[in-house]
């Protein structure tokens, strides 16, 4: 009988052959589900559940003294079955922060129900589950709150003044903390400067808002005591421990699942009132609740992203070599540190702001600050757009100062590739990479010395053309592991994978990193298929659901194809080494003496005199085990084929589920575990070349082309990437010309849905221009640099550098962003002499942030 | 309480709704059609978008009891399960239209139309009719670059 066991079913054996892994720009795999109308969030999940109907009571008042809370008409209300007020939730633990700055001596943490006080606009008093979302609605305007307004504070600025408001009793001055990282002799480089440039600059606070908002599902099991608990979540096994913490559920009973994620954009990091709401409700009730946030309520009750004041200075020599960089950021906290809130400008804009550039001398103070607004958390680049804006609008101004091409001045003053890895004056080690060809890839792109010659010819003829550059180096992949506590991140630097190929060779993938859109049911396969050798298609990647997955991180910071990827690589490697020693075995062959191609093992055709000799040798070992087997059971093991010189992986996985005929002491199986924990942060790159023209009569900006070309290392699906890069820059865009979360003075959202809250659409953009270059990190297998943010940090910057660019021969020299028609217009007259009475400009306009005024 | 009565992707949906309850969550939650989502509640974003005896409506805003007789498809109607994917919906894949997939039902069902009335629409064409549908994924690129091939998909002859 023929021990190979040769599946009979097709399809059983995976097409071999076709290449279709890592680099191939493959449509993903998941799409058909969601094209048919098959997607799986939260909220589908809800639709078809007899789930109980969660609305949460929010605070309309930006800072007041709780009197009372009552509930007990609500309670009563029809269909009401339960109803949460602080009172019933004293014992139940504050949200925990999750990335406090280091440093930072208090803590104040946002309680699941405002306890004595409310500190923004938004924050939840009481929840009501009932058996439908209008019962739930009704009985929530019967809740009767007594506040005591008290005075807001709804900008840094004036919260750091001696007469503010205070909003945390144990916290003077509203100050969170006093980040500073300083390398060099910053003194000496000034001291020894030509030329200074010194600006205020505003880092507008924006939303993330992905299309679903926050949702969360959650059943508790009273006979077995157990949360199965559903939620819009990019962490699910951090968001898992916080709540267990918080309810005091032990995590073995804990199954916390993240299906389809309808965008997260870090807004999704952060750890909730609501989860915690959920669950509670659920515990009482003992039915299952369930809560989706309204638009208007995701922009009260979801973190914002941005929101800083920095005032920075930078010092240079008038050949356009830069010495120093100093400054002081005035960053938002928001009303409490929640979730990776000050981690965001502490550490990721601290150590960021010298860019992709050698500037050996730096000096930068980040001050966290709390006001009477929704609390600040990541958003897409979380920092790193906030020190690339910063240090991108120095560098043209200079360029300007100096009356330097604002390309050559960069390229003048990058981190040269040779000089890599290079450690930063505040912290970090650049890896690898090579900034002066990413720049000129993206010259070339533009056709850059011709968008200049027509900029000079269209000025002549009265036309404001504007051509913007950023260039931008970011840490992507926070880790290792071991450095997370020294910058305060109660989180891990790893991630893990497990691999497991099924008996007729297909495999499934588990990974701990939480796809939001980005793909990682098809990149993640790639990267196995092309270790495993078949395709991607035969492969199913589970991600978001802790009892499947039981240890993982999550998606954040670019860092899944770097660490998640790299997880999933390993793994699959360790699967073909064991793969290959069963192979070997039923070939009797050393491992080695095998070439694996096409999912085929095969003898090489050239092993030599040893590989002979050893296989004689293996032939004549192998007849030793049916000799034993006999004497010990009676019975004759089926007589092995060994002539073969070739068995495919479906054969091996087959073997290596059935355990008949694998080499002595091994166990059954091809399922492999990796946590990879990188040796260090990355840092991605790239470069943007903007053109826009500026209406003068109108002060309407349009953005006629946007070139970007990144470098994300390896690439796994060139497809992908391009997706992330496209959508990153329209982000970054929105921020720059259209988009603001506004608050007025007392901390009134003067901001309620989409239709004041002004995100790009289709007309507003135009198609992108891409291209990449390729450095490949050392840290990590894959060679891979993260790229989901990218384009969001370069994005902004080069458009109001080509704005600016734009307005340059009328002399204006700043303009607040987001740049809207009403601001450019204003600038425009004010440059002309137009006073600002005149232009209908306001006093504090001029003098101040946009912070606490109406977005024009 | 009313009885409500509509036809839905061809075939006769019947159900009970409350007056006030809006034409997606009867889709939704009523008939289990959770292909159709819901991103704003105020009409802005458009992830809502069914076609309401042919036209794109946005369902979110519409109430269930207008719909009373009415042809409603949803884009689980667009094609049967196990039928290959309805042109339009072949383009978003191929062209890589959809990164979180929450937008894209409504993205779809408005570009079919788009393509009905339009023909081959051009890329400005395209980015003026979308202004009804936010993605906050893909910077519309590859959303547009779909529907100029979907819709010269839907152009050929069907055979």
């Amino acid at each position: 009988m023929d021990s190979r066991l040769v599946p009979s079913q097709p399809p059983a054996t995976p097409p071999y052959g076709e290449r279709a892994g890592i680099g191939d720009r493959i449509p993903r795999l998941e799409d058909e589900r969601y094209l048919r109308g098959g997607s799986r969030y939260v909220s589908d999940l809800i639709a078809t559940s007899r789930a109980l109907r969660v609305r949460v009571l929010r605070s309309p008042h930006a800072h007041a003294r709780i009197v009372s809370v009552d509930a007990s008409s609500a309670r009563t209300f029809p269909g009401v079955v339960g109803v949460l007020t602080p009172d019933e939730v004293m014992n139940v633990g504050d949200l925990p922060c999750e990335w406090a700055a280091p440093g930072m001596a208090v803590v104040p943490l946002h309680p699941v129900l405002a306890r004595d006080r409310t500190r923004y606009v938004g924050q939840p008093i009481a929840a009501v589950a009932a058996e439908t979302t209008h019962a739930a609605d009704d009985a929530l305007g019967a809740i009767a709150v007594a506040y005591d307004p008290l005075p807001a504070v709804a900008d840094q600025e004036v919260a750091i003044k001696e007469a503010a408001p205070r909003l945390h009793d144990a916290v003077p001055g509203n100050v969170a903390f006093r980040f500073r990282r300083t390398g060099g002799d910053v003194g000496r480089a000034f001291a020894d400067a030509e030329i200074v440039i010194r600006r205020r600059l505003t880092n507008s606070r924006v939303s993330p808002a992905p299309l679903e908002g926050r949702v969360v599902l959650s059943d508790f099991d009273p006979r077995a005591g157990r949360l199965t608990h559903y939620t819009s979540s990019q962490l699910p096994h951090t968001h898992a421990r916080l709540l267990g913490g918080c309810i005091g559920l032990p995590l073995h009973k804990l199954r916390l699942v993240a299906p389809d994620i309808g965008g997260g954009f870090g807004a999704k990091l952060g750890f909730y009132a609501e989860d915690v709401l959920c669950a509670l409700l659920s515990m009482r009730t003992g039915r299952p609740c369930a809560w989706s946030e309204g638009r208007g309520e995701s922009f009260l009750a979801t973190t914002h992203g941005r929101d800083q004041i920095q005032y920075v200075e930078l010092a240079a020599r008038r050949d356009g070599r830069v010495l120093g960089l100093r400054g002081r950021v005035i960053a938002d906290l928001g009303a409490y540190a929640l979730g990776m809130g000050p981690g965001v400008p502490s550490i990721n804009t601290g150590i960021s702001v010298t860019g992709p550039y050698d500037i050996p001398h730096a000096d930068i103070e980040i001050i966290g600050v709390y006001t009477n607004r929704t609390p600040t958390g990541p958003y897409r680049g979380a920092g790193h757009p906030e020190a690339t804006f910063l240090i991108e609008r120095l560098m043209d101004d200079l360029a300007r100062e100096l009356e330097r091409d604002p390309a050559e001045l960069r390229r003048a003053n990058f981190v040269s590739s040779a000089a890599m890895p290079h450690r930063l004056p505040t912290g970090f080690t650049l890896d690898s990479g090579d900034y002066a060809a990413n720049l000129d890839a993206a010259l070339a792109l533009a056709s850059y010395a011709d968008l200049r010659r027509r900029q000079v010819r269209l000025r002549a003829e009265g036309r404001y053309l504007g051509i913007g550059l950023a260039t931008f180096s970011a840490s992507s992949a926070a880790s290792p592991s071991i450095a997370m506590g020294a910058i305060g991140f109660a989180m891990t630097g790893h991630e893990g994978a497990r691999v497991v190929v099924h008996a007729d060779g297909r495999a499934t993938v588990f990974c701990g990193a939480q796809s939001t859109g980005q793909g990682h049911a098809t990149s993640l396969a790639q990267i196995a298929a092309s270790v495993l050798g078949i395709l991607p298609n035969d492969i199913e990647v589970v991600e978001g659901d802790t009892q499947v997955v039981p240890l993982g991180t999550g998606t954040f910071n670019s860092r899944s194809m770097a660490v998640g990827g790299s997880a999933v690589y390993e793994a699959a490697h360790r699967i073909i080494h064991k793969a290959r020693r069963i192979a070997a075995y039923k070939l009797q062959r050393r491992p080695r003496d095998l070439v694996y191609e096409g999912g085929v093992f095969s003898v090489n055709a050239h092993a030599g005199a040893t590989a002979s000799i050893a296989h004689a040798t293996k032939r004549v070992v192998q007849k030793v085990v049916p000799l034993v087997f006999k004497r010990r059971s009676g019975f004759e093991l089926p007589t092995m084929q060994r002539a073969a010189d070739a068995v495919t992986f479906a054969e091996v996985a087959r073997e290596a589920h059935l355990g008949h005929d694998l080499p002595l002491g091994m166990a059954p199986g091809l399922d492999e575990t990796y946590f990879f924990d990188p040796k260090d942060v990355v840092f991605d790159y790239g470069a943007h070349v903007v053109l826009v023209e500026v209406d003068t009569d109108t002060g309407h900006v349009a953005l006629l082309r946007h070139v970007v070309v990144d470098d994300c290392g390896r690439v796994i699906n060139p497809l992908l990437v391009e997706g992330q890069v496209h959508g990153g820059a329209a982000q970054g865009i929105g921020q720059a010309l259209m988009e603001a979360m506004v608050h007025d003075g007392n901390g009134e959202p003067l901001v309620s849905g989409f239709n004041d809250y002004a995100m790009p659409r289709a007309a507003d953009l135009p198609l992108f221009e891409t291209g990449r270059t390729e450095v490949r990190t050392p840290a990590n297998p894959l060679g891979a640099r993260g790229v989901g943010e990218g384009a969001t940090i370069g994005a902004t910057p080069a458009v109001v550098n080509a704005v600016l660019d734009a307005l340059a021969p009328l002399g204006v020299t700043d303009i607040s962003i987001p740049m809207t028609p009403m601001r450019v217009w204003r600038a425009i007259r004010a440059a002309r002499g137009v006073s600002a009475a005149d232009v209908g400009e306001r006093e504090s306009d001029r003098s101040r942030s946009t912070v606490g005024l109406p977005i024009d | 309480m009313s009885e409500v009565s509509m036809s839905v992707n061809g075939r006769t949906a019947r159900g009970v709704v409350e007056g006030r309850t809006m034409l997606v969550d009867f889709l939704r939650e009523g008939l289990g059609l959770t292909g159709t989502h819901v991103g704003c509640d105020t009409t802005q974003c458009g992830a809502c978008v069914v076609h309401v005896n042919g036209l794109p409506m946005k369902s979110c805003t519409m109430l269930a009891l207008q719909c009373e007789g009415a042809d409603v498809t949803t884009i689980e109607g667009l094609a049967a399960n196990g039928a290959p994917l309805h042109p339009m919906q072949a383009a978003f894949r191929e062209h890589h239209a959809l990164q979180c997939g929450y937008c894209t039902s409504g993205m779809v069902m408005m570009a079919v139309d788009i393509a009905r009335r339009i023909g081959e629409p051009d890329e400005a064409t395209i980015r003026e009719e979308l202004k009804g549908n936010i993605c906050r994924c893909t910077g519309y690129h590859h959303i547009v670059e779909a529907i100029a091939a979907g819709a010269k998909a839907m152009a050929l002859p069907q055979t």
